[in-house]
């Protein structure tokens, strides 16, 4: 019974992502690619060869699957925060090692770039998850639930939460996922080496992280009970409206990606420093009973 | 004493210093002469047993001896390779500080004596309870600075990382990993199990040096790029995280929480064992790195990782255990600080809970920081192609050096994966040192809320994380297996230029740029330019260099200074070198004391 929603969320994270592109380019007022596209890309990379730099080292090769491992071992700790953000920085630490093996300098740049934006996003997403936990005593943010609106505290927690997955995700402002663009570009620069089956698997890996903090702040955003005690229709409807909460959330990432321009790195410095006094409010309003 | 606390604190020294003294032979062997290894591992051996009497003894004049040659004694091992210049003025920074500190502890126990009359540490801690507070408060600060001084809290951290690398690496393996941790036994034993912790701003003290340590510590260690001065401002950073444990429980204790302080005691001490074994692994490995390659300079090291692989596999081990990563043992004890912030958070009533979060978020914020930090020096240290023909002629290190390596390393994962059982432990150690009675309380990793508070259960299990970690490693290589696609081995991408070499790699320097960028404001960095060539258009050679403005050298120890030797040029004056004048200063003192003499 654990693994169904776990294999659910596998399954679909890939069409998470092309829902988003799709969404982006509708309203650039272009037709853009399939819903599926994610699909096709992943069995295209897992049927080519691959090239792998010779000056790599072994950290090149296992790093895709320490990527993919903790993402997938996210799926089995979205009960505790804590412990979510620690496994993702395991996927990143070997991201970021995986970038500076090949002695690029555009996987130097990724890697630094990484490291400097998931510092400074960890303490809003820890404060961010301290204003809920003061709501019910526990780190476990899916457990929040009381009505189908979140309150003041947990309502601006979740828009901090928001920002860190803007970085999480690497989406704009703070990173790009549509460019190659050196200048620019974080996520992209770090997996620039990697082709054939071990790209497959750190996309992936991307996809399933970004399905879990779609699922987390749709949570917090617009809490939702489990679906104890309840049969048939009344079960069905729940199952839409979980859905159509993820795709909420996704519809305004997309909305965001097409109404902001990328951000200047160092700017990410005030992106964060807004989150922070956001968690921090959110706090505020936890403690006085908001 | 022979209480769990003492305990405890001597199989911390013991984990670490016997790996490092297995590793010290094959170091030592061809560096330095017969004579001068028969010496340094007399000193050595001298400095353990010096440290293992200071958690030992029961008495404070006894303290105060043993520290007093725990502190000489390293003395004489930072100065070692005496024939270095730095390592004489990292030794004179280091034995100034340290006395400085000494002198505020014997100020503190005169305090303690004159109070109640006594110098056994169980005769004080019974007497104790009668000092008058605006006392007990003077004793708490002299402690703090004193202790605070050996620990490496900021801004009284200056000597450690001068002294620390400075010192011969297995020497540094125990200076970082265990004689700083002395330091934390001290506050424990005297602040927290004598004086017994009343008022709430002993702790919110100590959680705001902790703050101020972690960011200060972990800043400045990823601007470094000498290795082990890397390490040793890191360790600033760790003794931060076990300040939040240990001023937490103070916290918590002050507000009569006794299980959450039980319990922030045990996350601090966690740390501090965790700390004790990664930053002891990390100092050999970095030794191992700079005797097969001649320097500690990251921008001179690079693709270590192919002809030192165990001292780079160890290395990657210890770099993940102090980055917190799951499933070893810094993460452990992380997430267990984190926790007793947040649970604690959650029973304290009122606007204090602000006051923790902040304290949680900057946790948070250093742990992100050291995860860069160590990002950095890993990859740049071992990574990619080499940066210097002498990183290409590294080799790797004798066996009982890598035996004392793969030992710590060994110890990191299974600190990290036992953790249920060593919180069992620690809860002992906590309880005992705080006077709590923790047998009906039951503390494991998998169920941190069992009694006495219901409800609010949060589970974690280091040891079946690292099976689904594992389990989804061996799915993500199953998959790639199926696929059977032909891998080829090409060169790195370069734009079309075909002449890829080291010097293209990113540098230690430039991937701290955007962290140097954000932290300008406390970092104050400058360049410096110099141009030489015939004219202004015709420029033949350039040199660039970057620096960072040293904020508590500058601003505090400089003037410092400036006043002492000034004032000592005042003091000169009555110093005529006529031995009359002497005599007659001597006959003075003698009156004066003699008058004196009714007043005490």
């Amino acid at each position: 019974m654990r693994f169904l929603p776990v294999l659910l969320i596998i399954i679909l994270a890939p069409l998470l992502g092309g829902l988003i592109t799709k969404i982006k380019n509708n309203l650039r007022m272009r037709q853009g690619q399939s819903i599926f596209q994610p699909y096709y890309n992943l069995v295209k990379y897992f049927n080519k060869e691959e090239v792998v730099s010779g000056t790599s080292s072994w950290i090149f090769k296992m790093a895709p699957f320490a990527i993919f491992a903790s993402s997938l071992a996210a799926l089995f700790y979205m009960r505790e925060f804590l412990a979510l953000i620690f496994i993702f920085a395991l996927g990143r630490f070997f991201l970021s090692l995986a970038a500076l093996d090949t002695g690029s300098t555009f996987g130097g740049m990724g890697s630094s770039r990484e490291m400097f934006i998931s510092s400074l996003s960890e303490p809003v997403a820890c404060l961010a998850c301290f204003a809920v936990s003061l709501q019910n005593g526990s780190t476990d943010l899916l457990a929040w639930k009381s009505l189908p609106l979140a309150n003041t505290s947990a309502l601006i927690a979740g828009v901090a939460l928001f920002l860190v997955m803007i970085a999480e995700t690497s989406r704009i402002p703070i990173d790009n996922q549509e460019t190659h663009l050196e200048l620019t570009m974080i996520h992209e620069a770090m997996i620039l080496e990697y082709s054939g089956r071990s790209l497959a698997l750190i996309e992936a890996a991307s996809y399933i992280r970004q399905m879990i903090w779609l699922l987390i702040i749709a949570q917090v955003l617009l809490p939702l009970t489990d679906p104890v005690g309840i049969s048939g229709s009344q079960w069905l409807l729940w199952s839409c409206w979980y859905a159509a909460r993820i795709v909420i959330v996704a519809a305004v990432i997309a909305l965001l990606e097409i109404a902001v321009a990328k951000m200047r790195l160092f700017r990410a410095v005030d992106f964060f420093g807004f989150g922070f006094v956001l968690a921090a409010i959110a706090v505020l309003c936890a403690v006085l009973g908001y | 004493m022979s209480d769990p606390l003492s305990l405890f604190f001597l199989a911390t020294i013991l984990i670490v210093t016997i790996p490092s003294f297995v590793y010290s032979i094959g170091y030592l062997k061809k560096e330095y002469s017969p004579k001068k290894i028969l010496l340094g591992q007399i000193l050595t051996f001298l400095f353990v047993l010096s440290m293992l009497a200071v958690v030992t003894v029961s008495n404070m004049l006894a303290f105060l001896i043993a520290w007093e040659i725990m502190s000489l004694v390293s003395y004489f091992l930072v100065v070692f390779d005496s024939e270095h210049e730095k390592s004489i003025q990292a030794g004179t920074i280091y034995v100034v500080m340290t006395h400085a500190g000494t002198a505020f502890l014997v100020a503190a126990f005169l305090l303690l004596y004159q109070h109640t009359h006594s110098f056994d540490f169980n005769l004080v801690k019974v007497a104790s309870q009668t000092i008058p507070v605006h006392t007990r408060n003077i004793i708490f600060i002299f402690l703090l600075i004193g202790f605070g001084t050996k620990a490496g809290i900021v801004p009284l951290h200056i000597w450690l990382p001068y002294a620390h690398p400075q010192a011969p690496s297995h020497i540094s393996s125990m200076m970082s990993g265990v004689m700083i941790k002395t330091a934390i036994y001290g506050l424990i034993r005297f602040i927290i199990y004598l004086l017994g912790v009343n008022d709430t701003w002993w702790g919110t003290l100590v959680l705001i040096l902790a703050i101020i340590s972690c960011l200060v510590g972990i800043i400045y260690a990823l601007m470094e790029k000498d290795i082990k001065k890397l390490l040793a401002y890191s360790s600033v950073e760790n003794i931060g995280i076990i300040l939040f444990g240990v001023g937490l429980s103070m916290y918590f204790m002050s507000k009569n929480m006794s299980y959450w302080a039980v319990f922030a005691l045990i996350a601090g001490l966690y740390h501090l064992i965790n700390h004790a074994i990664f930053k002891g692994l990390l100092f050999l490995c970095a030794g191992s790195v700079y005797k097969a390659a001649g320097t500690r300079n990251m921008e001179k090291l690079g693709g270590l990782i192919r002809t030192m692989p165990i001292t780079a596999a160890c290395f990657l081990i210890g770099a993940m255990g102090i980055s917190a990563l799951p499933p070893l043992n810094g993460f452990v004890s992380e997430w267990l600080t984190l926790q007793a912030f947040f649970m604690g958070a959650w029973h304290t009533p009122g606007t204090d809970k602000l006051f923790l979060g902040f304290c949680a978020a900057m946790l948070a914020l250093t742990s992100g920081l050291a995860a860069a930090c160590f990002v950095k020096a890993f990859g740049i240290t071992f990574l990619a192609k080499p940066r210097s023909s002498y990183a290409e002629k590294a080799i790797e290190s004798p066996v009982s050096m890598r035996f004392g390596m793969l030992f710590l390393a060994g110890l990191t994962i299974i600190f990290g994966l036992g953790a249920a059982v060593i919180i069992n432990i620690l809860s002992r150690v906590a309880g005992a040192s705080l006077g709590i009675d923790t047998s009906a309380m039951v503390f494991s990793v998998n169920n941190i809320t069992i009694h006495p508070l219901a409800g609010n259960a949060m589970s974690l299990s280091p040891l079946t994380m690292a099976l689904i970690l594992v389990l989804c490693g061996l799915l993500g290589w199953i998959i790639y297996k199926v696929y059977r696609k032909r891998a080829i081995s090409y060169n790195t991408w370069d734009c079309g230029y075909y002449r890829l070499d080291a010097r293209h790699e990113y540098t230690a320097t430039g991937f701290s740029k955007p962290l140097r960028i954000a932290f300008s404001f406390f970092l104050r960095p400058y360049r410096t330019t110099k141009k030489s060539g015939e004219s202004f258009y015709h420029i033949k050679s350039m040199t660039y260099e970057t620096h960072t403005t040293p904020v508590f050298k500058k601003y505090i120890y400089k003037p410092v200074l400036a006043i002492t030797f000034k004032s000592a040029k005042f003091m000169r004056r009555i110093q005529p070198g006529s031995i009359h004048v002497y005599l007659a200063y001597i006959a003075i003192t003698i009156f004066v004391l003699i008058i004196l003499i009714r007043k005490f």
